[in-house]
């Protein structure tokens, strides 16, 4: 049995979700305890069950079988008692968007009952760790992305709590926020002794968790320190490429073998995850010399990863990688279109051009003098810190926003006369997924399909194709409201894709997504840029970042870097792609004027 | 850390309350003042409303446009005519004969025909045909009456004063005299005017109370409150007691327009009125927070708060509409929409004075409302997202 000592204590917890149609078994028989004074990463997907959980220890909704314990209390009988000794930061925390960075702390201090004289110093400590002193009479409201979630963690913190519950603080924030958000949580672990259970689909975090439990559809799959999952995949795990060979090319050659068990595109090479541990080198590539004819493979071992071992343990749990190898060939024998290759011999030249490129709202510059290219077929990503200019130069080249000045061109049309025939050429995926949540999934490809024009027979056509090609038959009836994401993200991209778009934008199109989901997922964009579609992809997830031909980092406005994954991260001469974003941004902003990074772009803060 | 966990001896304890109810009052009245919508619900809509209903409804008919037909004129038919001619109540215009006076009806530009048939002369006097006719345009069944009976009225005033001039005797069974009480002049925003008040109220108590909770919910601030030590009661008396005083607020705004702006009489006592004003808002309230409970998000809570208070309080409290005229099924169910008590008090109020046999059972029902909705409300309300 668990004792006072113990921060949480979870046995053999049971809870489902009772809808009018169907039952969701969001949780079952979930039994951990907390480690005092560490860091957990509770890790999983969406959907995976993470904010029930978290939801569950502070005490806002019911359980039906198990136990619950927070500091020896009883969660299901003495509530109030576990609320006055935790601190809950929802995925969305409550600011008040009206009230100033000020009078949302003293709202907190007088809930959690912090004694008026402490309070002056309480909150200079936690401003100054946030490096947010000088916001004190802000508007919540009028705070960058970054800040709002650090203020937000700032409230939950006025009265040191002694368990400390994060539901997903990084979702949705970029990677210098990210970072310091991290480095602010290990602070207050060493400064105050709580222990906090943060949760997060991003698995490079995982890597910063003292202990984690994995979760995976309501059931508590792993649990250790980050080391113990990585050193299973000890000797399994390489980088892979060849100097003729395109990386997507190779990673067909790749996934015909059986002894590989995952091929990722990886920068300029291919991280490759085999089935069981290798001795040598010289096992995997004289495998791929065999299936090929071919020689000159490079592979070189790397360091095992957290998200090797999620993809491992996932694969064995269902068995084979969610069907995805079979929808996969349908797609890529299926061709876009015929018409696909004369629309590419008449027009030449690049996918879209844009040349000092400026939009303005009012005197605030949000895209500054942007100039760049993207090749028909490639896959181009476009990074940089929330309010850098990503949405903003999306919606341009999208046609949804006229430029203040500059040029600005899309499959050979100006976008400044020819807007509409442009936009019949572009095919758009919001990170939101646009879908009508009351229609069925048959719906939603009706209506898609009618709004870009198509008819009768042709209609018809492309409706099927949809459906073969994204596995779609078995839930043509659902509403796609009720869709699991993974399945919602597929029909937003047939629904992008109806008009068969020489381009595709996509706007975070996998977070949130488990990364079985977004290699399937990713599997079908390489199939499409193959055929010659370019694809445009905005991103805060780094992963998602190696997997582009090349890409660009913005900030306040401009690109700050330019070039393939690998160019950039040798630029910076590291490794890691995130470590390079950090970089680039962090030197970019101390050229500009230091104050400039709070301007946010509302639009997106909103909802 | 330690020290609060001990604190928990009932004097510290009801230190903490007071802290967080200030704490989420403060809190309120900031968010009332900064946001825009709070402020015009409260004070701009209450102006706008009477504004419109005290000027801009009305439903007395005066200024009616109208035809006089004098088919064979003399001394008698045109003394008769001029009475029209010079009442405020109506506009009336000469016609020439009978077919144009009804073109001009067909083309709406009069509402109704006096004829003064060809023996009026002859036989208004000893009447064995009826000597004057009336056409009278139907459309708005509502006006149409007044125009008939005002046209009535008329004759039988002329007749009389003919009859006294000429030293006849007037032979009618029952003299008709007809004294109008509490509003002697017929005025009908004295009428319109109290009765707003409880649409003021209904406003400000069940639409604005339902929103802001709403909005609490939409945008996550009710998830990471609800986590807080605070107590379901502490959040929603918290709630309950900002929009009290900006429902009192609202209605005391509405009183002075009323008082000095349309010069409404305050008959009765200015406490009883308040007393059943608070009473009225603290149901609406209630109702407020218990769409809240239902309605999550603001779309829906604004919704569910016009058809279930905003429009019954409209359309069956006796505010505009006479309820007695209704069919028996509308009648009972305007007994359970709080605004019908509010609107007989309010009304009694301004214009007839304290009656108490009127107050006490309407009071009596608000009360009982009050508290039967709060019950459910608290029963209703926890601290749990599921």
């Amino acid at each position: 049995m668990s004792n006072s000592t113990t921060p949480l204590a979870v046995q053999s917890l049971n809870k489902c979700f009772v809808l009018p149609n169907r039952k969701i078994e969001a949780l079952s028989d979930v039994s951990f305890e907390l480690k005092p004074g560490r860091v957990t990463g509770l890790i999983g997907a969406d959907g995976a069950g993470k904010t029930t959980l978290m939801r569950l220890i502070a005490g806002l909704l019911q359980y039906e079988e198990g136990e619950i314990r927070v500091l020896g209390l009883d969660v299901a009988t003495q509530s109030l008692a576990v609320q006055s000794m935790i601190g809950y930061m929802p995925q969305q925390f409550g600011l008040y968007q009206d009230l100033t960075v000020r009078e949302n702390l003293s709202l907190y201090a007088d809930l959690q009952g912090v004694p008026e004289h402490t309070r002056a110093e309480r909150f200079e400590f936690l401003l100054s760790m946030m490096g947010m002193n000088a916001f004190y009479d802000r508007l919540a409201g009028n705070l960058s992305g970054g800040m709002k979630q650090k203020l937000g963690l700032a409230c939950t913190l006025v009265k040191a709590p002694q368990l400390l519950l994060l539901d997903e603080p990084t979702v949705g924030v970029d990677p210098v926020s990210r970072r310091e958000l991290w480095q602010i949580v290990y602070q207050l672990v060493e400064k105050e002794g709580m222990s906090v259970l943060l949760s997060t689909a991003y698995l490079d975090e995982a890597e910063r968790c003292d202990d984690i439990k994995l979760l995976h559809e309501g059931k508590l799959l792993a649990e250790g320190p980050p080391k113990k999952f990585s050193e299973a995949m000890l000797q399994r795990t390489f980088l892979v490429s060849h100097p003729q060979l395109s990386k997507r090319d190779l990673k067909k050659q790749l996934d015909t073998l059986s002894m590989v068990k995952d091929a990722l595109i990886f920068g300029d090479a291919l991280r490759v995850l085999t089935q069981d541990s290798i001795d040598s080198t010289d096992v995997l590539s004289k495998a791929l010399e065999k299936s090929s004819g071919m020689t000159g493979y490079q592979i070189e071992p790397v360091a095992p990863r957290f998200e090797d071992a999620f993809v491992d343990r996932l694969a064995v749990q269902e068995g084979e990688v969610a069907g995805g190898d079979s929808n996969q060939s349908a797609f890529s024998s299926t061709q876009l279109s015929s018409s696909q290759e004369t629309a590419e011999q008449t027009t030449q030249g690049p996918a879209i051009q844009v040349k000092e490129l400026v939009c303005k709202f009012g005197d605030f510059v949000a895209v500054d003098h942007l100039s760049f290219s993207v090749e028909r077929g490639e896959i181009f990503g476009l990074l940089g810190a929330n309010g850098a200019g990503k949405t903003t130069t999306f919606r341009m080249l999208c046609g949804l926003l006229p430029a203040t000045s500059g040029h600005l061109e899309v499959v050979g049309l100006n976008l400044r006369h020819a807007r509409a025939q442009a936009r019949a050429k572009l095919g758009y995926m919001s990170q939101k997924f646009s879908l009508y949540g009351v229609m069925t999934v048959e719906q939603n490809l009706a209506f898609y399909s009618q709004v870009y024009g198509l008819k009768g027979k042709q209609r018809q056509e492309r409706i099927n194709w949809a459906v073969e090609t994204f596995d779609l038959q078995e839930i043509l009836s659902q509403n796609s409201h009720d869709l699991p994401l993974g399945f919602k993200q597929r029909l937003a991209m047939a629904c992008a894709l109806m008009h068969e778009p020489d381009i595709l934008f996509l706007d975070e199109p996998t977070s949130g997504v488990d990364p079985l989901g977004r290699r399937d997922f990713w599997d079908k964009i390489n199939a499409l840029a193959d055929q010659g579609v370019t694809i445009m992809v905005t991103t805060h997830f780094m992963e998602e970042a190696e997997y582009c031909d090349r890409m660009a980092i913005m900030a306040s406005g401009s690109i700050l870097s330019l070039g393939t994954p690998g160019e950039i991260k040798e630029q910076e001469g590291v490794s890691d792609m995130e470590e390079a974003f950090v970089r680039i941004v962090q030197s970019g902003k101390s050229r500009k004027a230091p104050d400039k990074e709070d301007t946010s772009d509302d639009e997106e803060e909103a909802s | 850390m330690t020290d609060n966990a001990m604190q928990t001896e009932p004097q510290g304890r009801k230190l903490h309350m007071l802290m967080r109810v200030r704490g989420l009052v403060i809190k309120e009245f900031r968010q009332i003042l900064r946001d825009p919508s709070s402020i015009s619900i409260a004070f701009v809509m209450p102006v706008v409303l009477l504004l419109l209903f005290g000027y801009g409804v009305s439903l007395d008919a005066k200024h009616i446009k109208m035809g006089v037909v004098q088919q064979s004129p003399s001394v008698a038919s045109a003394d008769f005519a001029s009475h029209f001619y010079r009442s405020e109540y109506f506009d009336a215009s000469r016609y020439e004969d009978v077919p144009s006076a009804k073109e001009a009806m067909h083309q709406g530009t009069i509402q109704a025909v006096v004829i003064l048939k060809s023996n009026f002369t002859q036989d208004f006097y000893s009447r064995p045909t009826a000597p004057v006719q009336l056409l009278v345009n139907g459309v708005n069944s509502n006006t149409a009456n007044l125009i008939n009976g005002y046209v009535q009225a008329a004759w039988q005033v002329w007749l009389s004063d003919y009859a006294n001039k000429h030293g006849l005797t007037l032979t009618q069974p029952v003299q008709q005299l007809t004294r109008i009480w509490f509003n002697s002049e017929v005025n009908s925003s004295y009428f319109l005017v109290p009765g707003l008040i409880a649409i003021v109220m209904t406003l400000i108590g069940a639409l604005l109370t339902a929103l802001v909770v709403a909005r609490e919910w939409e945008r996550g601030t009710m998830e990471a409150l609800l986590v807080t030590p605070v107590s379901i009661y502490e959040i929603l008396f918290s709630k309950v007691f900002p929009y009290f005083v900006l429902g009192m607020g609202g209605m005391l705004l509405s009183l002075l327009m009323a008082l000095y702006l349309f010069h409404v009489p305050l008959r009765g006592s200015l406490w009883i009125l308040l007393l059943s004003s608070a009473l009225f808002l603290w149901v609406a309230l209630s109702m407020g927070i218990l769409i809240s409970t239902v309605g999550r998000t603001q779309f829906v809570a604004g919704q569910i708060a016009i058809l279930v208070t905003f429009l019954p309080a409209f359309l069956l409290s006796g505010f505009i509409f006479d309820l007695h005229s209704t069919p028996l099924v509308i009648q009972m169910i305007s007994h359970i929409v709080p605004a019908h008590y509010f609107v007989m008090l309010l009304q009694s109020e301004f214009l007839a004075g304290d009656i108490f046999w009127i107050i006490l059972p309407n009071l009596l029902a608000l009360l009982m409302m009050g508290i039967i909705l709060t019950l459910v409300v608290l029963k209703k309300s926890h601290k749990r997202l599921d």
